[in-house]
């Protein structure tokens, strides 16, 4: 038994047909083919398939796709404008070393990048709680930490926000 | 990074055409299967169906060594929970799992053994029934190592002092964040197999499946794509990509095996539950004249290939004296069979507890002999070098006491004190700990060998493995672009950059005209992959002697071109330059003019640039001392890692952001495996801890920033002058933050001599007075000989 | 861990979705925010066969006061309750319990009256109602809308007295005035944890005096624990840290803990000594 879902996924509209109880992160991996979302734990505590929807981080594999019928989805693969540039916060990750195996990082991106858009003057104490959302085994997460405080700097010049040192505690 | 990553499961998504694999597996620790009844509907297959494929066997060739054979799936008897029993596929995962939930299993239940004391108590179940009977060892001991010099009785007897400790620690995870996973496509055309795999070592995956199949290793081609995090987990042959491999030639289809995360906790290998009582003999000044041991470790209920179930006990065994003099040792070190997950190497191996042992040993003794605990170390830590091990281990060029001064300053012990007085006036508890270990890396075959005690003829080794060479195949084509071609197999460590950086460094070529090519037996010359902190020095040394022959080959060329000697020519930025002169030629040029005008240089070698290196070092040691400082809450139990320091020697830094990310996030792990990571069963045997709900990797929030120091000690043992540093931080942090716990405990004579050190653990320690341990050694159950 | 198949509805109404559920009762589970249904189907410890998703009826989100009441409608994200501008005390523990419930992506999805519904004994929200003597309104399609207090809702682990039929459409707190100190101190080994033990406090403090006091505790008992004992400790006495610590001396003797993994009943009742005396601290500004 399945179900018509259209679903926007980084701009680009998706019909598709699917069983209600194929996950979200499912979803996007095996019908839209968008396999950057990983799948580390399948219950909502490692955060590797962490997505946006509608603006929002959400854990894709605690959200049947179902229930995402009509939203816009963001994932690792939409946050680069094009193939030859990075987004701020993947270029931080880059220039820091904030990945090693590269299993976690597709989550991190999409949380940081989430965060940091409806955020952008978090202070780092504000950051880290939000970066414990999400478990990477390799690094011991300072460089992730690192990298996300360097993202954003940038995202913050290229918009004119407030730096965040002047951010309230 | 940009989601264009290849894991298996990847793979797996986008092939339309795949069979998803889920295996069912055993509710019950031991048990006889009565029947296994699948469905008419369901596509599946039991060990009845694979009476053909042998089973796994794994062998180390010592008369202490039991060797046990673990079949693809369970035939006749289940010896853990989680154990497979058979598989099903079906067109989804979900269907798969469906298919799974309706296979009917009846296992008449059998009393199990569910820890090392239950296994070496004289009235045991044997776990294993099928061992020969005239077996010297005890029921269910199936690794039985000792080690004694000839006169560490009598310096006992002299000792001014013997101070005993017993550490011990809980059953752990590597829990890498992809859990296992296998995609095997058939190829109607040629028969070939091609095997995607989670896999640290795809050559060795290859040999092991083709043995079991019995097929030649041809017939299979093994790819280990993007990993997404080993640690030692993904070294070991899966039984469960035995049975995937088979299913896929049977089934001349492709079918896919996505781990879950519960399968993982339950089947993906576990890993140092071990006991140790050591006694040292001290002289009344400090001097550790002598070392006693006697170790258990649980290894659960199979034997994994191809480091065997002796690499926790003879790891411990050969090492236990670590960085310190020990002139006299009598180790005693055994592995018992449980039922229980079989254990298998994890970042470490044995070492992070036997770190624990020697540095709670070192505090102990400073507090009993009214010695400081950094001048004991210092007084104890091997200065001269080489230096022999009383286990024959000769121990290179290395820093022991530098690192151990360097992290002393760093930590400002007098300001510590003072701030620890003025903490404890208000009620606060901070602690501080150190830990000194030599990591012994790049172990080659004449480290692997050593494990072995040679018996019996020759016939009777046949099954043996030694792990140990590296080879590689540096090529460079008409442009002037080189591949260099690996048996080793990275999974995230930057192994491909650091490699390219030795190449380029030789052939004074820039990193973006190297390619690395790793992790697949089709592509690549048989290796043994990664494992053990190895492949920079083993694979980088390997590269470094491919990349000089090259080299040389090429200044030969250029010289004919230049005039002078090869000697006078070197290389950089792509050109070779006749050294005091202008003239130089592009290497393009001289690779274009090797491969395109051959004729023009009939005397000038074969019409190739290419070269192979092979490199089988007998290892090296990389050391470093590390500082946990920790504020412990008396009345939750709660401890807060404030710092963290290490004072790392890796030998040269390749690549100094790579290093320092092996570090941190070694030390990471290795404060997952002090505080917060535990695996625990029921007394049915069935694991309680199945979720990272219960299995609880720590987060950002839980962990400081860690503060490196490096030494760089070049030593003659590596060709690269690396040392290899993937499992340092994890061996040393577990030690360094019981002590420090310990030291925060004091005013309630608390120390911590088991790990994990949970606060619940630590709470009803403060609040009974007792010490943090494990009240009993699995040989307290035994008979006394 | 793909969860077992389900017949899946999509109500545009309230009355849509209590007509669904009332079709099958037995074999229909109610899916708001999914943060705790959703891994247990994908663990195949919940295999409903009829998912009733009312993520898309109306009026169940947003908070309102009126009058001395506050009332949270059911689907109203955690996130939502700790972005929640309400002034005074009981704004305060809101937002400051939000931030314990788990992480920012399931703060988003999560939500206040399922959490309630859930019942799980560690819950924060839980703790809340039954710290405040919450009023739950719940509507099914035969019998109308009915309340029921805290008291009478929590029934045992994972049960409350909401029958098959009923969804869960608002929870009503008590605005507090300003001479409430309330406060959480929750004991997790992670953050985002479900705590081990929390406590949750909130006293009446009137001139010195203790006019009133609620303590609840979650993690000690198969549903939120309100300490009678400690309660009785308080009430009537001058407020000194020596009292509460009194009181929590009471709620560690009162309970009965379980013991798992994570700690035995006498670690729990340790936390409960530990924790009570820290969450009347939190309230007053103080850690």
């Amino acid at each position: 038994m399945t179900t018509p879902l259209r679903l926007y996924v980084n701009g680009d509209r998706y019909d598709l047909d699917v069983e209600p109880r194929r996950t979200l992160a499912d979803a996007l991996r095996d019908d839209c083919g968008l396999t950057g979302t990983h799948l580390g734990c399948e219950h909502g505590v490692c955060g590797a398939c962490t997505v946006l929807v509608d603006g929002q981080p959400v854990r894709a594999c605690l959200m049947f796709a179902v229930q995402a019928e009509g939203s816009s989805v963001r994932t690792v693969e939409g946050l680069a404008p094009d193939d030859d540039t990075l987004h701020p916060v993947q270029q931080a990750f880059w220039d820091n070393h904030g990945l090693q195996c590269g299993f976690c990082t597709p989550g991190f991106l999409t949380l940081i990048t989430g965060y940091l858009e409806e955020n952008p003057t978090a202070n780092e104490e504000e950051l880290r709680d939000v970066l414990s959302s999400n478990l990477c085994r390799c690094t011991g997460y300072q460089n992730i930490i690192k990298a996300a405080l360097a993202a954003q700097r940038t995202m913050n010049a290229e918009s004119g926000a407030e730096p965040a040192e002047q951010a309230p505690a | 990074m940009r989601g264009w990553g290849n894991y298996v499961a990847d793979i797996a998504s986008h092939n339309d055409q795949v069979l998803h694999a889920r295996f069912v597996r055993s509710s019950v620790a031991s048990g006889r299967i009565v029947s296994v009844a699948i469905p008419p509907d369901v596509t599946g297959f039991t060990a009845a169906d694979l009476v053909e494929v042998e089973p796994i066997r794994a062998v180390l060739h010592r008369p202490d060594f039991v060797e046990v054979a673990t079949p693809i799936l369970a035939g006749d008897r289940v010896r853990f929970v989680g154990e497979p029993i058979a598989v099903v596929v079906a067109a989804t995962e979900a269907e798969a799992e469906d298919a799974a939930e309706r296979v009917a299993v009846e296992i008449e239940q059998l009393p199990a053994v569910l820890s090392a004391s239950a296994a070496l108590a004289y009235d045991a179940p044997i776990v294993h029934d099928d061992v020969p009977e005239d077996h010297p060892n005890a029921p269910n001991v199936v690794v039985d190592g000792r080690i004694t010099t000839p006169n560490a009785d009598a310096a006992f007897a002299a000792a001014h002092r013997t101070v005993s400790v017993r550490v011990s620690s809980g059953r752990q995870s590597a829990m890498p964040l992809e859990a296992r996973a296998a995609h095997a496509a058939f190829e109607r055309s040629s028969g070939r197999t091609t095997l995607h795999a989670t896999s640290q070592m795809p050559h060795v995956t290859r040999t092991g499946i083709a043995d079991c199949l019995g097929i030649p290793e041809d017939d299979l081609r093994v790819v280990a794509p993007d990993v997404g995090g080993g640690f030692g987990a993904k070294m070991t042959l899966a039984r469960e990509d035995v049975a995937i491999v088979w299913v896929a030639r049977r089934l001349r289809r492709d079918v896919a095996w996505i781990e879950t995360r519960e399968e993982n906790f339950l089947a993906g290998w576990h890993s140092r539950e071990q006991v140790y009582d050591v006694d040292g003999a001290f002289t009344a000044d400090g001097e550790l004249v002598a070392l006693r041991a006697d170790i258990v470790c649980d290894l659960g209920a199979y034997c994994c290939y191809p480091v065997t179930w002796g690499v926790e006990p003879l790891m411990a065994l050969a090492e236990l004296s670590g960085p310190y003099k020990v002139p006299e040792y009598d180790v005693r070190s055994r592995g018992v069979t449980t039922n229980k997950c079989p254990i298998a190497p994890y970042r470490g191996v044995s070492r992070p507890i036997q770190v624990l042992a020697l540095e709670r040993l070192m505090d102990v003794a400073a507090e009993e002999l009214g010695i400081d605990r950094v001048a004991i170390r210092d007084l104890n830590l091997v200065s001269e070098f080489p230096h022999r091990s009383p286990t024959g281990l000769v121990l290179d060029e290395a820093s022991h006491r530098e690192t151990l001064a360097i992290a002393a300053g760093m930590a400002d012990l007098d300001d510590f004190a003072a701030r620890q007085a003025v903490a404890r006036s208000q009620g606060r508890y901070l602690g501080i700990g150190f830990s000194c270990f030599a990591e012994r890396t790049g172990y080659g075959t004449p480290a692997m060998v050593a494990r072995s005690r040679p018996f019996g003829h020759a016939e009777a080794r046949k099954a043996l493995i030694t792990p140990g060479f590296e080879r590689v195949v540096v090529a460079m084509d008409p442009s002037g672009c080189v591949t260099l071609r690996i048996g080793a197999s990275p999974h995230g460590q930057g192994l491909k950059t650091s490699l390219a950086q030795v190449v380029c460094d030789e052939l004074g070529l820039s990193p973006d005209q190297v390619r690395v090519i790793a992790s697949d037996t089709d592509a690549t010359p048989y290796g043994w992959g990664s494992f053990a902190s190895r492949a920079m020095v083993i694979a980088g040394g390997a590269s470094m002697l491919a990349a000089q022959d090259l080299a040389e080959r090429l200044r030969g060329l250029a010289a004919d071109r230049l005039g002078g000697l090869p000697g006078d020519i070197e290389l950089t930025d792509g050109r070779a330059r006749l050294r005091g002169t202008e003239s130089s030629v592009p290497i393009a040029v001289l690779a274009r003019d090797t491969y395109h005008s051959s004729h023009l240089n009939p005397d000038k070698g074969e019409p190739a640039l290419e070269s192979v290196g092979v490199y089988d070092p007998s290892g090296t040691f990389a050391n470093a001392c590390h500082v946990a400082e920790v504020e412990v809450d008396p009345l939750t139990g709660q401890v807060d890692i404030t710092r963290f320091l290490v004072a790392e020697d890796a030998g040269k830094l390749i690549n100094p952001a790579i290093v320092d990310g092996q570090i941190q996030g070694g030390v990471v792990q290795g404060i997952a495996n002090a505080l917060f990571e535990e695996l625990l069963y029921d007394e049915r045997g069935v694991l309680v801890t199945t979720s990272l709900m219960d299995f609880l990797p720590p987060t950002v929030a839980e962990v400081p920033d860690i503060e490196i120091a490096h030494v760089c000690t070049v030593s003659p043992a590596t060709l690269t002058g690396a040392k290899g540093v993937g499992e340092g931080g994890t061996i040393g942090a577990p030690a360094a933050i019981a002590n420090a716990i310990s030291d925060a405990l004091r005013p309630f004579g608390v120390g911590v001599f088991h790990l994990p050190a949970t606060p619940h653990r630590i709470r009803s320690a403060i609040r009974d007075g007792h010490d943090l341990r494990l009240d009993r050694h699995p040989s307290d159950s035994e008979i006394p000989a | 861990m793909k969860p077992s198949p389900f017949e899946y509805h999509r109500p545009e109404s309230l009355e849509e979705a209590l007509g669904m559920l009332a079709r099958d009762p037995d074999e229909s589970k109610v899916l708001a925010g999914g943060q705790s249904l959703v891994p247990m189907m994908n663990f195949r410890l919940a295999s409903p066969t009829r998912l009733i998703d009312i993520n898309r009826v109306p009026d169940l989100e947003g908070m309102s006061v009126s009058g001395d009441r506050l009332r949270v409608a059911a689907r109203t994200r955690h996130i939502d309750v700790q972005r929640n501008e309400l002034p005074g005390p009981l704004g305060e523990l809101l937002r400051e319990a939000a931030g314990h419930v788990g992480h920012l992506p399931i703060r988003t999805r999560g939500t206040f009256g399922g959490s309630i519904a859930h019942c799980d004994a560690a819950s924060e929200w839980c703790q809340v109602a039954a710290l405040l003597d919450a009023e739950m309104t719940v509507v099914s399609a035969s019998r109308g809308e009915r309340t029921i207090q805290a008291a009478d809702f929590f029934q045992s682990i994972f049960t409350t007295s909401l029958e098959l039929d009923e969804i869960l459409v608002a929870v009503t707190l008590p605005v507090l005035g300003e001479t409430w100190v309330t406060g959480i101190a929750e004991f997790a080994r992670r953050a985002g944890d479900f705590g081990i033990v929390t406590a949750t406090t909130a006293l009446n403090i009137v001139e010195g005096v203790v006019a009133e006091a609620r303590i609840s505790l979650g993690g000690v008992h198969e549903i939120p624990f309100r300490s009678e004992a400690a309660e009785t400790v308080l009430a009537g006495q001058a407020f000194t840290p020596e009292l509460v610590v009194a009181a929590a001396e009471a709620a560690a003797d009162e309970v009965d803990p379980p013991s798992d993994v994570h700690g035995d009943a006498d670690y729990r009742r340790d936390l409960v000594r530990a924790l009570l005396p820290r969450a009347v601290r939190s309230g007053m500004g103080a850690t």
